[in-house]
């Protein structure tokens, strides 16, 4: 099923705050083998000069992911999930996460194109504190594979 | 040991590093980042949709290349801008499936780098490739750095 083009432009969110932890970015950091002590221990990300324990780079993920599922569940769009696959990401850091960060989430519809039978999707997900203070920007492009 | 802006250089390469991926790390991934599209840890339904079997979340192995660069960095936070494409999926046998060549389940992704600008401000972008199974699993992947 062809994605319906009519959502280009539109805007998800903010939704509910996202409070990032430190039992969070260790589960996390665990999941991915990052041994770094910066995201462990709160002392060490002090020497370092950040506030408290600090999240890898791709932890942003977890928070684009709540915001976006609400976007991909909105049956006028017309995703089927299981046909879908990653195509692109990235993510573009005014500074890391670190724990104690309460951030919110907006997700914008850049483009929605047809190659062949497949359907591309590609959104923008702002991540700022509650503060207004922007933090990341991750962009994605899904794919959807034909039937 | 921490590498410093002053003593890289275009084309300096970041030496190769090998991560091993099993289905416990895609058990504990899905559980750490929400994902769990059943794509990642079961093989039927994996089969189902076209797909060699259970396969890595694309996010897994983008992560692992970002370990791979803040490793080099000595520090998570450096790492200021990070984009990649997925070109390849990578399945992640369990390890009770036929042995094919002796493989004991699991997969290894392969990531090495190197220096492609610098950008100023103690910036540089590092082009990074990551292998599994000989093939590129991620493409014009990089990464822009802040080192001391």
């Amino acid at each position: 099923m062809a994605l319906n083009k009519e959502f280009v432009g539109r805007a998800f969110g903010p939704g509910e705050p996202y409070e990032v932890s430190r039992v969070k970015i260790a589960e996390f950091a665990d999941a991915i083998g990052e041994p770094s002590e910066l995201c462990r221990d709160k002392a060490a990300a002090q020497r370092a000069g950040y506030p408290d324990v600090i999240a890898p780079p791709t932890f942003a993920i977890v928070v684009a992911m709540a915001s976006t599922a609400s976007m991909h569940s909105e049956p006028g769009l017309g995703l089927d999930y299981s046909m879908v696959v990653h195509g692109e990401e990235s993510f573009s850091h005014s500074r890391p996460l670190h724990a104690g960060d309460v951030v919110v989430a907006t997700t914008t519809v850049e483009s929605i194109r047809a190659v062949g039978a497949m359907s591309m999707l590609v959104t923008s997900t702002d991540i700022r504190t509650t503060d207004g203070e922007h933090v990341c920007t991750a962009k994605s492009t899904l794919v959807e594979r034909g039937k | 040991m921490t590498v410093k802006y002053a003593d890289v250089q275009p084309g300096t390469e970041i030496p190769q590093k090998s991560y091993r991926a099993t289905r416990l790390d895609l058990v504990k991934y899905a559980g750490a980042s929400g994902d769990f599209n059943v794509i990642h840890w079961n093989d039927r339904l994996a089969r189902a949709v076209g797909l060699p079997g259970v396969i890595a979340h694309g996010m897994y192995t983008m992560a692992q290349a970002g370990k791979f660069v803040s490793e080099w960095a000595g520090d998570p936070g450096a790492v200021l801008e990070f984009g990649v494409r997925f070109s390849a999926v990578v399945p992640v046998p369990d390890d009770t499936d036929p042995p094919p060549g002796g493989n004991t389940g699991g997969a290894t992704i392969e990531v090495s780098g190197t220096i492609a600008d610098k950008l100023g401000d103690n910036r540089v972008a590092v082009d990074i490739v990551a292998r599994s199974a000989g093939e590129k699993v991620l493409t014009r992947a990089r990464a822009v750095v802040r080192l001391p």
